[in-house]
């Protein structure tokens, strides 16, 4: 090696090459650039120039001065040039490098590595045997000297643990040292007990040096739920600057993947070692947290994984439907929402939108029967581990559900009718439940005595009954059943879950019930009793750079290692799993503090950072290349090549080659355009014949309404029920023809959300003079097909004291082209008679959110932009008159989509009047 | 570049269509004169008549139609309709510089020349005169199957460098139209002119030229050949070489110019980058002078 100032060379013979550039220089000026062939017409008017100057002919010089320029880079480079060689004075005799290999060294393992790295170069340069040991990874002995160039082979697998050295193993190995040797010690920085007590044992054979990051140490406790709000403790061990640190909170989203879900920033006042960074979630993103990291820092230290401690049950209530008319004292999710609300998140709302919100358990109150789609759905969701509660009721007791075949979303069939027991007119007492079998959930519970049981729905017998009651009742009928379906199950409580049948939901014991079935189950911290004698599955694991990792293959750990809460070699930090909850373990155990460690004064201690040695080559080489280029591109150019189409093509297209987005215009004019008016819309069926003539038709029908009503509609729409909104249409036309199409799901689904909404449909089979209603016409059955995926009520034929027979005319026929009777509405609710005097029930239900029938309306109302009627309807003026009923008929429809039950809550008038009077 | 008759017909029939008929000027030299059947809408030789018009001092006594004056009491003279055809030969360079072309699109000098060509013969041939091709390769004759026999002329490539313009079956008092790039050797031309002017031809020139051949975009060490090879010339920078190239390109247009003016012909330069419709107006314009 020769050194120039700082530049040193390692095989300095190479530069001898450079003697060759002069003849470099004589060779390269004699080859001119190859010349171009052209043809070329005007060559007759070239002949006998000649060229003015004769410089071309040869390189130019400044050409030719590149050229070397890059060869010499090449020479030099070859040559091993060093910026600044490390020269110091060697000192000999055995080297201990002696690593904690802790979390705490991870956020920058890198560095340490190098330092490592470069300490055994030097070592080995000046011939002194070295010893690589990692506290967190001792060696059974002492430490075996040997060359360090085989040492350093070692280093680049070294890879720190995610705990604290064992202070055990550590004793045994100090006191096995022996021999004279020097000591490196990578300290991670933080003070340990077991430190001092190491130092001085190393000080006893030789002098000691330590290594230091100063890059600041942090830490995260575990995370803790107070008052809603999920708060971090921050840590630091180095103290004395006010910073900021982001805390972020990492978990799944409901497509299942790993997403940032919130950060938050903490801040550490100057002197301050912990700091607190606050999470205010809602419970169903704090359920999806599983781990909170300090942003940027790569350490397991830096990172908390959270448990079953941190998560409120979601549970979501639906009850049936509530059609009756009397006031509802008796809410049938009343004790429910009572037991629950302490420890859980209720979640209400449509069937659809709570399964969306993915809870971990659905309490179904009297609910008996889901559309196909709905029920597909929850049974997906029992599968992936959902719970199922259900509750019975009249509703179930009257449906024919799970009757003759099991339902797949009940744990087992039901008799007919149910039974009542202890009532005025029932023989016997009420009943009262049996002490609960040992393979019960419900096992131990106590029974009070004022539980009892007057109604119920019983089981069918069945061989597997028998494995499925949980709780039953003195004489023995299942009082609670339950099934597995996948990771899930299905729980049917046979009573009703307010106090109608049974007074089980007044009784304390009713909640512990919810509880052992994990409804409303909030898990306590694990006392060490609990723990002991449990084994718990080791899920995922943390290595000390904080990355997660499946643990399949690690072997099961005892609850007593669990109940320290230390993580070690033999239970890393992780998530562990025991029979019915998991808990996390994280490296900064409870309430530790992270503190730095202190040195005597007499130990030097140095940074991480060392001026490297720098080879040079690869710049040098970088460099030629960049000259070889610029060269290239010089000598087309002289040769005139550059203008070469093709080339300046390139070049261009390189630097004009730019990603443009796109920016999506949404266009709202068909919202605009829907909703600055009432419109009409009827849906295109593709049929175009069929289109036009509901288009003429809701025309005659809008026309009409202009004219006779203060309902002014706009031209109506035909619409498109995949793409459009239908929300903005109050009523729409649906003429069914056997060609059509099946919507999608998501169309029935945006049907469905539109029928509840108190949209109207009227569909149109158009066959009344074919076939009567439900007799199977091409369109009829289409329509069987398109209704069933839609939640449609239970129908009637509109019956004589309807809200549409009186909403505006009063009507008792509904015609359009065909004069068939066969119109079908919501049907009313069984319970509502007619009182005596009055004309008739008293019905203030909602708006029927389908009518039926098969009369060709739109056939009846159309007529051309002119106002004359297009389809001749009947014979003579009995025709005409059908024409009138009809679109009178369209008007009532309209008015009652519009004004709802308007008019039947008119007959209050007189008792309203007389009450004002008096 | 051997171009199907059919398309290049096709693309002179496009050409043409915005045309009215191109009529040649006639000279009146009875030899030349074959009188026609086509009236040429004006009063003149024929037999068809024209019109009447009062008798002027000049007419002959002999010429008055007295049918017509006896109806009235002055003289009147019946004007025959003019009718008469003029021979148009012309001369289309089918060499190889004619195949040059540096434009996006190919259009060669070649292409174009006979587009010009066959446009201008459709042209005369609506008209009712008589076009040939000079050399004896097609007599002028009149028709619609002179058209084609004239394409099918047309398409035939020639292997040649440099065309020169064939003189021989140039008929006396006769019309021609020359197209070619006259990058050519300036003798042959001076010597087609010559023997031209000697019998009494009148006629146009029409320079073909590329756009590089304009504006000599060249540059660095090229070699450059004529078309076919023969003809070489290297230089070692070719931008120094524009200024004089372009020096003796406008000598050569000055020198071809001067040629046309001495015998009574009419130059012009077209370059193919411009549109073919200016170059054919041109045509007709410079065919429709008199002499």
């Amino acid at each position: 090696m020769i050194n120039f100032g700082p530049v040193a060379f390692t095989t300095p013979w190479l530069l001898l090459g450079l003697l060759i550039l002069p003849i470099l220089w004589l060779l390269l000026r004699a080859v001119p650039p190859a010349p171009i062939r052209r043809r070329f017409p005007g060559v007759t008017l070239l002949l006998g120039l000649t060229d003015n100057t004769s410089q071309t002919d040869r390189t130019p010089w400044w050409l030719l001065l590149l050229r070397l320029i890059a060869i010499a880079t090449i020479i030099t480079a070859f040559s091993g040039p060093v910026f600044n060689p490390n020269e110091e004075t060697p000192s000999n005799g055995p080297l201990l490098i002696l690593v904690d290999g802790t979390w705490a060294d991870a956020h920058d393992w890198p560095l340490r590595i190098n330092r490592i790295g470069a300490t055994l170069s030097k070592a080995a340069r000046n011939g002194r045997t070295a010893a690589l040991v990692m506290l967190t990874d001792l060696p059974p002995e002492a430490p075996i000297f040997k060359d360090a160039q085989t040492v350093q082979q070692r280093v680049s697998t070294l890879q720190p643990y995610p705990y604290a050295p064992n202070v055990e193993a550590l004793n045994d190995w100090t006191d096995s040292l022996i021999g004279t040797f020097d000591t490196f010690w990578i300290s991670d920085g933080l003070a340990r007990d077991s430190r001092p007590a190491l130092l001085a044992a190393l000080e006893t054979h030789g002098t000691v040096t330590a290594f230091e990051s100063p890059s600041p140490v942090l830490g995260l406790r575990t995370a803790q739920l107070e008052n809603d709000n999920v708060t971090v403790t921050v840590l630091r061990a180095t103290t004395g600057i006010e910073t900021e640190t982001t805390v972020t909170a990492i978990g799944l989203d409901p497509a299942g993947v790993k997403r940032h879900l919130s950060s938050t920033i903490a801040t550490f006042g100057a002197t301050a070692s912990h700091t607190t960074a606050t999470f205010d979630l809602p419970s169903e993103l704090r359920n999806r947290i599983t781990r909170f990291e300090i942003q940027g820092v790569r350490s397991a230290g830096a990172v908390t994984l959270t448990d079953d401690a941190l998560k409120r049950r979601e549970v979501a209530l639906l009850a049936g439907a509530i059609d009756r008319e009397a006031l509802d004292l008796l809410s049938p999710l009343h004790y429910l929402e009572q037991a629950l609300i302490p420890t859980a998140e209720l979640i209400g709302g449509t069937l659809g939108d709570v399964l969306l919100a993915n809870p971990e358990v659905i309490i179904l109150a009297d609910v008996a029967t889901l559309t196909v789609i709905e029920a597909d759905t929850m049974l997906k969701w029992v599968e992936n581990g959902g719970l199922l509660v259900r509750f019975a009721g009249p509703l179930l007791a009257a449906s024919d559900i799970s009757r003759i075949d099991q339902d797949p979303l009940m744990p087992v069939r039901l008799r007919i009718g149910g039974r009542s027991i202890g009532g005025a007119m029932s023989w016997g007492e009420p009943k009262v439940l049996a002490p609960f079998p040992a393979s019960s959930p419900f096992f131990g519970l106590t029974i009070p005595k004022d539980v009892e049981i007057t109604a119920q729905v019983m089981a069918q017998p069945d061989p597997t009954l028998a494995q499925r009651v949980i709780a039953q009742l003195a004489d023995g009928t299942p009082l609670v059943t339950r099934k597995s379906a996948g990771t899930g199950s299905i729980v049917l409580f046979h009573v009703t879950a307010n106090a109608e049948w049974s007074t089980l939901p007044l009784s304390g014991l009713f909640v512990q019930m919810l509880e052992r079935l994990a409804v409303s189950t909030r898990p306590s911290a694990p006392t060490v009793e609990g723990l002991i004698g449990t084994t718990w599955m080791p899920q995922d694991v943390l290595d000390a750079f904080g990355e997660l990792s499946r643990a399949d293959t690690l072997p099961n750990v005892d609850g007593e290692a669990i109940a320290t809460a230390t993580p070690s070699a033999i239970m890393l930090p992780g998530l562990y799993v025991g029979e019915d909850r998991s808990i996390a373990i994280n490296v900064i155990e409870g309430n530790n503090v992270l503190t730095r460690a202190v040195w005597p004064a007499h130990i030097a201690v140095q940074g991480l950072d060392v001026v490297r040695e720098t080879l040079l080559k690869g710049w040098l080489l970088a460099i030629a290349l960049i000259i070889i280029t610029t060269d290239i591109f010089a000598s087309l150019a002289l040769s005139g090549r550059l203008r070469n189409a093709p080339v300046t093509i390139m070049v261009t297209a390189l630097f004009t080659l730019m990603i443009v987005p796109q920016a999506k215009a949404q266009n709202d004019n068909f919202a605009i355009a829907a909703t600055a008016n009432v419109m009409l819309a009827y849906v295109v069926t593709g049929d175009i014949q069929i289109d036009e003539m509901s288009d003429a038709g809701l025309y005659g029908l809008s026309n009409t309404l202009f004219q006779r009503t203060s309902i002014e509609p706009a031209i109506p729409v035909g619409i498109d029920l995949e793409a459009d909104e239908l929300a903005f249409f109050p009523f729409i036309y649906w003429p069914i023809t056997a060609e059509q199409q099946l919507p999608t799901r998501e169309t029935y689904a945006k049907l469905n959300r539109y029928l509840r909404s108190g949209g109207m449909i009227l569909f149109d089979t158009r066959d009344a003079d074919l076939a009567r209603f439900g007799s199977s016409s091409p369109e009829g059955r289409k329509l069987q097909e398109i209704a069933r995926g839609l939640d449609i009520p239970a129908l009637e034929p509109i019956p004589q004291d309807h809200i549409l027979t009186r909403t505006f005319y009063l009507l008792q026929n509904f015609p359009g082209r065909y004069p068939s009777r066969d119109v079908w509405v919501e049907s009313a609710p069984a319970d509502v008679n007619l009182s005596e005097g009055m004309p008739f029930r008293d019905l203030n239900d909602g708006v029927t959110p389908v009518v039926i029938g098969g009369n060709d309306w739109a056939a009846a109302w159309a007529t051309d932009r002119q106002g004359n009627p297009l389809v001749p309807i009947g014979r003579g003026m009995a025709g005409e008159r059908q024409r009138e009923i009809a679109l009178r008929f369209g008007v009532n429809l309209i008015m009652h989509v519009l004004t709802g039950n308007y008019k039947s809550d008119q007959v209050h008038v007189p008792a309203l009047l007389e009450r004002l009077s008096q | 570049m051997m171009e199907a008759p059919l398309s290049l017909r096709l693309g002179a029939e496009t050409l043409t269509a915005p045309f009215p008929p191109l009529l040649a000027e006639a000279e009146h030299l009875a030899e030349a004169v074959i009188v026609g059947d086509h009236g040429r809408r004006r009063a003149g030789m024929g037999d068809t008549f024209w019109q009447y018009r009062a008798a002027q001092n000049h007419d002959e006594i002999r010429s008055i139609d007295w049918r017509r004056s006896a109806r009235s009491d002055a003289q009147f003279i019946q004007d025959k309709e003019w009718q008469i055809a003029q021979t148009i030969l012309m001369w289309v360079d089918q060499s190889a510089s004619m195949s040059f072309t540096s434009l996006k699109n190919g259009t060669t000098k070649r292409a174009r020349a006979r587009t010009l060509a066959l446009a201008t013969a459709i042209l005369l041939l609506r008209g009712g005169e008589r076009v040939g091709l000079t050399g004896n390769q097609l007599p002028p004759r009149r028709g619609e199957v002179q058209v084609t026999q004239m394409a099918t002329m047309l398409s035939k490539d020639n292997t040649e460098d440099f065309g020169t313009p064939d003189a021989t079956g140039m008929l006396s008092n006769s019309r021609t139209l020359l197209v070619s790039d006259f990058m050519g050797n300036l003798a042959g031309i001076e010597t087609a002119m010559a023997r031209a002017a000697d019998s009494n031809v009148r006629g146009a020139m029409i320079q073909i030229l590329d756009p590089a051949e304009e504006a000599f975009p060249f540059d660095g060490r090229t070699i450059f050949e004529s078309m076919s090879g023969t003809i070489q010339h290297e230089t070692l920078k070719a931008r120094d070489l524009r200024d004089r190239y372009l020096d003796r390109l406008a000598h050569r247009k000055d020198r071809l110019a001067s040629l046309a003016s001495q015998a009574g012909w009419q130059f012009h330069t077209h370059h193919t980058s411009t549109p073919a419709a200016s170059a054919l107006l041109w045509i007709y314009t410079a065919l429709e002078r008199r002499a």
